[in-house]
């Protein structure tokens, strides 16, 4: 039986949308997937070889409870459902949604983003960085993690136009 | 059931559960059986879509308070 194929576009920069590309890459690859990620715009985040920049915000983001990681139960349900208006004023809070978030993944038994890229990386997933807007945010390769490619479209295409699975994320 | 190697997966979230028992089973041997046990109440549905897929076969699955067992047996 040949191998299938997913190709990923990861696009997005932050801790929550960080989740999707590495928990789909590495759990095809353990099903056997050949699996190639494509970078770009804010997804390139994803691969810098200091992950500290990834954060959440619940500014602008009505999907996104606010409840704390620690206390007693009934506290834990709280959702603070604080006016954006107020939350843009608060210096900081963005700072503090992201290690309430870091706490409640690592309360959760949730794999943390480096470990997941680690994953990846052990199980072979490709990953590649789209030139263009490596360039466009300033960046250089030697920012990134060891073992990444550099390209464009159509190196991206090469790939997924033979994949299985092809998401854009 | 006999088996030859266990992964306590006990605690551990999608997708820690199916990549740890991914890795667990490239340490055995073809016919060799890997226990494994959880608590993510996905697991069920979970380690049945990666034994199908990935053509190690799934010997049992069960439950009982609030842990799941597998073994798995590998291709």
């Amino acid at each position: 039986m040949e191998e299938k194929k997913l190709a990923i576009i990861a696009t997005k920069g932050t801790l929550d949308w960080a989740y999707p590309p590495y928990v789909l890459a590495s759990t095809a690859a353990a099903l056997g997937y050949e699996v190639q990620v494509f970078f770009t715009f804010y997804g390139l985040q994803l691969v810098l070889k200091d992950l500290s920049g990834l954060k959440i915000s619940p500014i602008g983001n009505p999907g996104m409870p606010m409840k704390m990681p620690f206390g007693p139960t009934w506290f834990r349900g709280i959702n603070w459902n604080i006016p954006n208006a107020i939350q843009c004023l608060i210096p900081g809070y963005e700072s503090l949604a992201t290690s309430l978030m870091k706490q409640t993944i690592a309360n959760n038994g949730v794999a943390s983003i480096q470990e997941l890229r680690k994953l990846c990386q052990e199980a072979e997933v490709k990953f590649i960085a789209c030139q263009m807007t490596v360039e466009l945010f300033g960046f250089s390769h030697s920012d990134f993690i060891d073992g990444m490619e550099f390209g464009g479209a159509a190196t991206f295409f090469e790939f997924a136009g033979e994949s299985d699975v092809c998401l854009y994320i | 059931m006999n088996f030859d190697k266990d992964l306590d997966a006990r605690g551990l979230n999608c997708p820690l559960p199916i990549l740890r028992a991914k890795k667990t089973l490239n340490e055995l041997t073809t016919g060799q059986v890997l226990k494994i046990l959880a608590t993510d109440p996905g697991s069920v549905k979970d380690f049945s879509a990666f034994a199908k897929q990935t053509g190690n076969e799934l010997l049992t699955s069960s439950e009982a308070g609030g842990e799941y067992t597998f073994f798995i047996k590998k291709k």
